[in-house]
């Protein structure tokens, strides 16, 4: 066993700080200190990272079923590094902006920083197995976390997540064994490291049925179209600290794991595929777009919206060059980070307001400014205005996907005519995505914050104290990622391994 | 160094001893008898690490083995009565209560000690190489369950599990002792490495007649693992026998009837035409017992009923990795899977006892908000769910993994996909339980549930040993065979 990872303390404050909230620590007070602890930890980590380095930095490994190379190997590049990032951020904006139930709240923050050591260490393992293992942490507390102390019609809500989760990780478990079993006998391993070195020197087949589980599996914990359903009621139920974790950072890993072993392992398979993925993701941006628009409720609104943005994601992964998925690593940050602005406010309306229903709200910007200035921010964030990291992100999956694939010649009376490619009309489908999210978005912003005020909500009380710092930091972060992307690109560049 | 026979005939010394202490000794209380069979068991557990490895007197006599396999089911059943032995404490109240007796006390001896008489039979069936040592181990181990099933007396479901449970296993013997007789009647032969040598030298005329003799067995065997299509009797001798025997049914019993499907099979898998014939029956009793025990749990309101179909649910992914036991890793694979399924069934048990004590059910509506009373057995169910789910970081997830990797390897890909279809069904009960205790309110005016000391050390042992191999596995690998 080679010296200890930095990467294992940042998994094991939560863990840590969960036993000790149930154990009778304070909950509230503990779970903040955790999370801030984390940050910091990051931070340092960060300050020793090297991003010239290609390859994974302070590994550390324990070989757990030797028989099967599985070890607890953890570990970290520009790519991994960013999502931890985003990991602790939302945790502590988690924390900070939750609610103290009145029952139970040990329960309550335990399941939060059980979500959170789970998502730092899938971020964190370069063994794909504990990478797997990891995101399932998730899975109890997410149910217990809707079924208690969720809204609406929570227990459906609960019980579709759980059962689509189950069954995505599941059949992802298949595309995970069945990674292993291509590579040459005597030699398997389930370190990426080894894995990615088999790729190289072309030891491993492209194997479409491997790259079709690993897709379906990834595929529905990100909610591609068809197998969506699930995830705007979840994260419309959900407490607003948990919709934070799971549609920020939780639904990552699934494009996270494709842009981690898809593309480097099985590129063949992922352009012989392209077709089918081009259609579905399409599909996510405008069926779900158009169902985004039809919502009456701000809380489905963000979860379908949620759901609709995968699609970028999903665009500037198939189209699979270097540009293309710079851009989908950036839109992974981004859209973690707006969403859980997002939702964080969402929350905070829902508990002064007591409903998120269009129809009954209006005006309240004049009794709480600060909300409104933050949910306009976190609109255009999501938008994709300019200034935003967002925006760098979706015109990089733009200008790579657009650039992709042969140009279709065709011939009209007997005259060559240029025709649009898959890819292109894909991005043109994304481009359009964007107007119709500009749609819900400032109909929303109309809705809710602009109009007359209403008596009965003349006297809301405007965002103070941890909740108002941790929505600031996020707006804050944003905003300077957006103004300085390049720091992001260079940290993903050498993580990005093109075939 | 002690002889290997010297362990079955030190718990057959304890039993025989236990039964002259209860009948000599009217005063005592009976749950010292308990006490004394678990101390007795313990000693032999620990016997087990001094025993001559492949001592000259067994290794010719051949109906009679000692090796890793062996011994390690041997611990098993060792530790299966234990853990019964546990629970039965905490349930012998209900137990006095249905068992019409002058004084509360009598006739409540018995139900200590015939599980350990069931112990012996079932190290025997560990060890044992012969058709006819197998059948007698069998049926001391069959012939002393149904009297534990059957035990309280004035419950109708328990007399009802008794009677359907001697019914049919008496039919499944009857098909056992049919199907010796007709390999016996091919081979001459009852010992299996007899067998296996005379098979190799069997005209290919005679092979149709063994084949029939040996589905006679696996009918019996079927029946003891609890595979479709010869589960019928499950659930309601789970739902009726008295818990403790319950959950030594889903353990013991199965277990055992895998010791002994793993050594029939051997010498018969040894033949290439008999091979693909096997590993396709295999194959259709695992898809079927997978099918059936997940989607028939689905709609139970009975905590024990369910976890009787949920029995029937992890045969199908044990015979799933017996199916692919061309792969090395296999074996263990299996063994691993049944040792987890140990740990979390009894896991499930041990907080079932007390609850049922205190709330008079064992409906998942008697565990409606039980995090609330007792956080702590909640917990400890709660584990126990995950890892009978197959949830990550728990035991049971790395028993399902091992077997769909072998699977796997041996291109089983219809059925490993049957297998994750019926894993998600599985979440979904196992989360019914989860759901009981932790969104639903408790009853009003009800306090924390007590637990006894030795219920509390086996629940917080069983609990911390599933998270543990449920990270680091190879802590139980190493001691496979």
């Amino acid at each position: 066993m080679s010296s200890v990872s930095p990467l294992l303390f940042l998994i094991l404050v939560p863990i840590l700080s969960a036993v000790l909230i149930m154990v009778g620590a304070n909950p509230r007070f503990t779970a903040i200190l955790g999370a801030a602890l984390n940050v910091l930890f990051l931070v340092v980590i960060g300050v020793f990272f090297n991003p010239a380095q290609a390859g994974f930095q302070f590994v550390s490994s324990f070989p757990v079923v030797a028989q099967l190379g599985i070890g607890f190997t953890l570990g970290a590049d520009g790519l991994s590094l960013i999502m931890l990032f985003l990991s602790v951020v939302v945790t502590l904006a988690a924390v900070c902006v939750a609610r103290t139930p009145i029952e139970n709240a040990r329960w309550f923050y335990a399941c939060i920083l059980l979500i959170s050591a789970g998502l730092v260490g899938a971020f964190a393992s370069v063994d794909v197995f504990f990478f797997y293992m990891f995101h399932e942490l998730a899975l109890i507390p997410t149910f217990l976390l809707i079924g208690i102390w969720g809204s609406g019609d929570r227990q459906a809500a609960a019980w579709k997540a759980t059962v689509y989760l189950a069954t995505g990780s599941f059949i992802l478990l298949l595309g995970i064994i069945g990674l292993y079993l291509i590579q040459p006998e005597g030699a398997r391993s389930f370190d990426l490291r080894q894995i990615l070195a088999h790729a190289q020197a072309g030891l491993i087949p492209d194997s479409p049925v491997v790259y079709l589980l690993l897709l379906l599996g990834f595929g529905i914990l990100v909610s591609l179209f068809p197998f969506h359903t699930w995830a705007p009621q979840a994260y419309a139920s959900a407490p607003a600290p948990a919709s934070m974790l799971h549609a920020g950072v939780l639904k990552k890993f699934g494009l996270y794991g494709l842009i981690r072993l898809a593309v480097p392992i099985l590129p063949d398979s992922v352009q012989a595929f392209a077709p089918i993925l081009l259609v579905l993701l399409a599909c996510n941006i405008l069926y779900v777009g158009y169902v985004t628009i039809a919502q009456r409720k701000l809380d489905f609104m963000l979860g379908y919206s949620s759901v609709m943005h995968m699609g970028y994601i999903f665009l500037g992964f198939t189209a699979l060059n270097q540009v293309s998925l710079t851009g989908a690593s950036l839109m992974l940050l981004s859209h973690g980070l707006t969403i859980a602005v997002l939702f964080a406010l969402c929350g905070e309306i829902r508990e002064r307001t007591g409903t998120l229903d269009f129809s009954e709200l209006g005006g309240i910007a004049r009794a709480t400014p600060k909300l409104g200035l933050a949910f306009g921010f976190a609109a255009m964030a999501s938008v994709g205005l300019p200034g935003f990291v967002g925006f760098a992100g979706e015109l990089l999956v733009f200008f790579g996907s657009f650039a992709t694939g042969e140009p279709q010649m065709g011939f009209l009376n007997d005259k060559e005519v240029f025709g649009f490619n898959g890819y292109q009309i894909a991005t043109i489908c994304a481009v359009w995505g964007i107007v119709i999210s500009a749609i819900y978005m400032l109909r929303a912003y109309r809705r809710i914050f602009m109009g007359p005020l209403p008596d009965r909500w003349s006297r809301l009380p405007d965002l103070s104290g941890s909740p108002h710092a941790a929505i600031v930091l996020l707006i804050a972060i944003m905003l300077f990622f957006g103004f300085f992307p390049q720091i992001l690109v260079n940290l993903v560049t050498p993580a990005l391994l093109l075939p | 160094m002690i002889q290997p026979i010297a362990l079955e005939i030190c718990v057959v010394c304890l039993g025989i001893f236990l039964l002259m202490a209860e009948s000599f000794s009217f005063k005592s209380n009976k749950v010292t008898l308990a006490q004394g069979a678990i101390f007795g068991l313990v000693c032999v557990f620990i016997l087990t690490f001094f025993i001559e490895a492949n001592p000259p007197a067994m290794q010719d006599s051949g109906f009679y083995v000692v090796d890793g396999l062996s011994l390690f089911f041997k611990r098993f059943a060792l530790l299966a009565t234990i853990f019964t032995l546990i629970l039965a404490i905490d349930y012998i109240p209900i137990v006095q209560r249905l068992v019409p007796a002058e004084r509360p006390e009598a006739g409540s001896g018995e139900f200590f000690i015939l599980p350990v008489f069931t112990c012996a039979g079932l190290m025997w069936m560990a060890s044992a190489a012969d058709f006819i040592m197998i059948f007698c181990a069998l049926e001391l181990v069959t012939i002393s369950l149904y009297i534990q099933v059957a035990y309280m007396r004035r419950s109708l479901a328990s007399l009802e599990a008794g009677t359907k449970f001697l019914v049919l296993g008496a039919l499944s013997t009857g098909f056992f002792i049919y199907g010796i007789t007709w390999i016996f009647g091919m081979t001459g032969e009852t010992n299996l490495a007899l067998i296996q040598k005379a098979l190799a030298n069997l005209p290919e005329a005679n092979h149709t007649a063994i084949l029939f003799g040996l589905a006679m067995v696996l009918v019996a065997i079927g029946f003891k693992i609890a595979a479709a299509p010869f589960q019928f009797w499950v659930p309601d001798v789970y739902q009726g026998a008295p818990t403790p025997i319950t959950a030594f049914l889903a353990v013991a019993s199965k277990a055992a009837g895998f010791v002994i499907l793993i050594r029939v099979l051997q010498p018969f898998l040894v033949l290439e035409s008999f091979q693909g014939k096997l590993t396709l029956v295999l194959l259709l009793l695992a898809a079927l017992t997978l099918i059936y025990g997940n989607l028939a749990a689905i709609p139970q309101t009975n905590l024990k009923r369910l976890l009787g179909y949920s029995s029937i649910a992890h045969a199908g992914y044990l015979l799933v990795g017996l199916a692919a036991i061309g792969d090395a890793f296999s074996g263990r694979a299996v063994v691993f899977y049944l040792s987890g399924y140990f740990l979390m069934t009894f896991l499930a048990f041990l907080v079932m006892v007390p609850v049922t004590k205190a709330t008079g059910g064992d409906d998942l509506s008697h565990f409606n908000g039980l995090a609330r009373r007792s956080p702590g057995l909640a917990l400890a169910m709660l584990i126990a769910a995950a890892s009978l789910a197959g949830v990550p970081f728990t035991v049971g997830f790395f028993g399902k993994f091992f077997i769909f990797e072998v699977a796997m390897n041996q291109g089983l890909y219809l059925l490993v996909f049957i297998g994750v279809i019926t894993v998600a069904s599985g979440f979904y009960y196992y989360f019914k339980v989860i759901r009981a205790m932790y969104w639903q309110p408790a009853p009003e005016g009800v306090g924390a549930v007590p637990v006894s000391i030795l219920s509390k050390i086996a629940i917080v042992v069983s609990a911390l040993l599933i998270l543990v191999l449920g990270f680091y596995p190879q802590l139980l690998i190493q001691f496979l065979p």
